[in-house]
């Protein structure tokens, strides 16, 4: 039983980490309309922008946090305005194609300039909280935080903001919005900015919570389209349910299952609902 | 020296084969599977395992790798083909990974990060130069028969049919077509080339371990077939080897800069393939042989 409730409590800190890049995942595929598999690089990108300014420049952890969004969303217009804008006009599967090559050479030119070696925040020694049976350490209860202020922060933006409700327009009825006067590439500049943003944000959680790889943002990337997929690709709200739903699944798995296997369990999810429910648990029916 | 060219052209062969395997799947059908590693894997396994393990002859063990190869084709892809086209983008790299997962990790069936050892290879290895000279004869032969099958299938109604889905599904469906089986026979056909490769691998190198089967392998073939054009059989096969060539040409240029570490060069060299494939998609999406045939015009 408490071994129960400690998964949980760890489900739920992995399910918020996993919201923030799910979000950014989402919001990217309902306003462009293909999954971008450059994310997995974008969020060791903006990691590694944060931990250099948190190590090299001795910046506080929430300003490495603000650094990691800026460095991924600027990663992420630089390279779809680059590379991937051009391949569009061949349609959205040549967009995911080219965006994986983008995530291959952006893991390695973090790999050719910081080499594979583990890299780890500066972060105090701190003594786990304890509550009853349930122990939570104070950078994860810090975590969690920033995931929900960056969260509350998006969603704000999207319904209070006129640009946010562009975006919305445009994710709604892409047609419709042009007709009605919003500008396509200014919608699809700041959603790119923000969804990448938002995936810088998740790897240097995840980099927070343990430490930092090249390989950091490409571990969790089934994870983050399972999350998608399950809330329903596109869904904003989706995505977090989503986000939460496999943090705990793949917590919960690794009571039976080896570690390694939390990637399986993501795929199994992903293969379940596309099969019985394609729209997912908040999407819209797809065909 | 030529040991080492008739190396490259046994890796460009088997390249070739996935190139084609990924030219029926996505040059004809248009469905992208970025699990392709995926497939080259349990190809690879399915044959190691059968004659390392139960001794059964190679020619059953390909056998046995097109099959399985197929039947699991045909799993991955059944579940999505109604759905937008992305969404199987999604699940065969999902795939991918979960294969190589299973193969680290279930020591008991593969062998885990060891991998199989010993596996019985097409031509005896004491012959020296013999033995990649036959074993290039062997897979060469398999290259043939694969472009010869994918002629036929072009040339015939089915072919026809697969395009006339990939370019618009609905008027395919209204000429009462049923969109689903012939993209799920393409796919199942695709992934049992796919394992067919693999197998050969497996036998060439007479070993098997969860690290030769990197997603960066389903890169390569991309770049192969995009490179070559996507919807042509020799496109494919042209492409593939002029990919080992270039993939040959980056080691030698990853050592004539100086000073580097070697993490650094392994890096340089994939970043030199992924900017190349991000080159040839935006530059020349049709590839060298582009596709014969009365299409509209662009778009």
């Amino acid at each position: 039983m408490e071994a129960l409730l400690q998964t949980l409590v760890n489900g739920l800190v992995a399910g918020s980490l996993l919201a923030v890049p799910a979000l950014g995942f989402s919001a990217i595929f309902a306003v462009l309309r293909f999954p971008n598999f450059a994310i997995g690089a974008l969020a060791t990108a903006g990691a590694y922008g944060a931990w250099l300014a948190n190590v090299g420049l001795g910046a506080p952890i929430p300003v490495a946090v603000a650094i990691g969004f800026v460095v991924a969303g600027l990663a992420g217009v630089a390279v779809e305005f680059a590379a991937l804008d051009r391949l569009g006009r061949a349609g959205h599967l040549m967009k995911a194609i080219g965006s994986l090559a983008v995530g291959m050479v952006l893991e390695n030119v973090i790999r050719f300039a910081f080499g594979n070696d583990l890299k780890a925040f500066d972060l105090p020694l701190a003594r786990d909280i304890v509550f009853g049976p349930v122990r939570i350490g104070p950078q994860q209860l810090a975590s969690v935080g920033f995931a929900l202020a960056a969260m509350a922060a998006f969603w704000a933006f999207l319904s209070l903001t006129s640009l946010g409700r562009s975006m919305r327009a445009v994710a709604d009825n892409p047609n419709l919005a042009r007709l009605k006067g919003v500008d396509p590439t200014v919608v699809a500049l700041v959603t790119v900015f923000l969804g990448a943003g938002l995936c810088g944000v998740g790897g240097t959680l995840i980099g927070l919570d343990a430490s930092l790889d090249p390989l950091t943002g490409g571990r969790i990337l089934l994870s983050v389209f399972a999350a998608a997929v399950v809330g329903g690709l596109g869904s904003i709200p989706g995505a977090v349910v989503g986000a939460f739903l496999i943090g705990i699944t793949e917590e919960m798995s690794s009571l039976a299952l080896a570690p390694a296997y939390r990637l399986a369990v993501s795929f199994a999810v992903i293969f379940l609902v596309l099969s019985f429910r394609p729209a997912g648990l908040l999407g819209r029916a797809v065909r | 020296m030529l040991t080492y060219i008739l190396f490259a052209l046994v890796i460009g062969s088997i390249y070739a084969l996935l190139a084609q395997s990924l030219m029926l799947s996505w040059g004809l059908a248009g469905l992208v599977n970025l699990g392709l590693a995926g497939f080259f894997a349990i190809g690879a396994y399915a044959s190691a395992m059968a004659t390392t393990w139960h001794h059964a002859p190679i020619p059953a063990g390909l056998a046995i790798a097109i099959i399985v190869g197929g039947a699991v084709g045909l799993l991955v892809c059944i579940s999505t083909l109604k759905l937008r086209d992305d969404y199987l983008a999604i699940v065969t790299l999902g795939f991918a990974e979960v294969v190589r997962v299973v193969a680290s990790n279930e020591v008991w069936l593969t062998g885990g990060t060891d991998g199989i050892p010993g596996v019985p290879v097409m031509v005896p290895r004491d012959l020296g130069l013999g033995f990649h000279a036959g074993t290039l004869a062997v897979v060469v032969v398999a290259v043939a028969l694969v472009y010869g099958l994918q002629r036929r299938l072009l040339a015939a109604p089915w072919g026809r049919t697969l395009r006339a889905i990939r370019e618009d599904q609905t008027v395919a469906s209204v000429a009462g077509k049923s969109t689903v089986r012939f993209k799920a026979e393409a796919f199942c056909i695709a992934s049992a080339i796919a394992a067919l490769a693999g197998a050969l691998y497996g036998h060439y190198t007479s070993y098997v371990a969860p690290d030769q089967f990197q997603p960066l392998v389903t890169i390569y073939i991309f770049l192969a077939v995009t490179a070559g054009g996507n919807t042509r059989p020799a496109g494919a096969v042209i492409g593939a080897y002029a990919l080992v060539a270039f993939l040959e040409a980056t080691r030698f240029l990853a050592d004539l800069v100086p000073g580097l570490a070697p993490v650094q060069a392994a890096s340089l060299r994939e970043i030199i393939v992924g900017l190349g494939l991000l080159l040839v998609l935006s530059v020349r999406p049709n590839g060298i042989l582009p596709e014969r045939s009365q299409k509209a015009p662009a778009r």
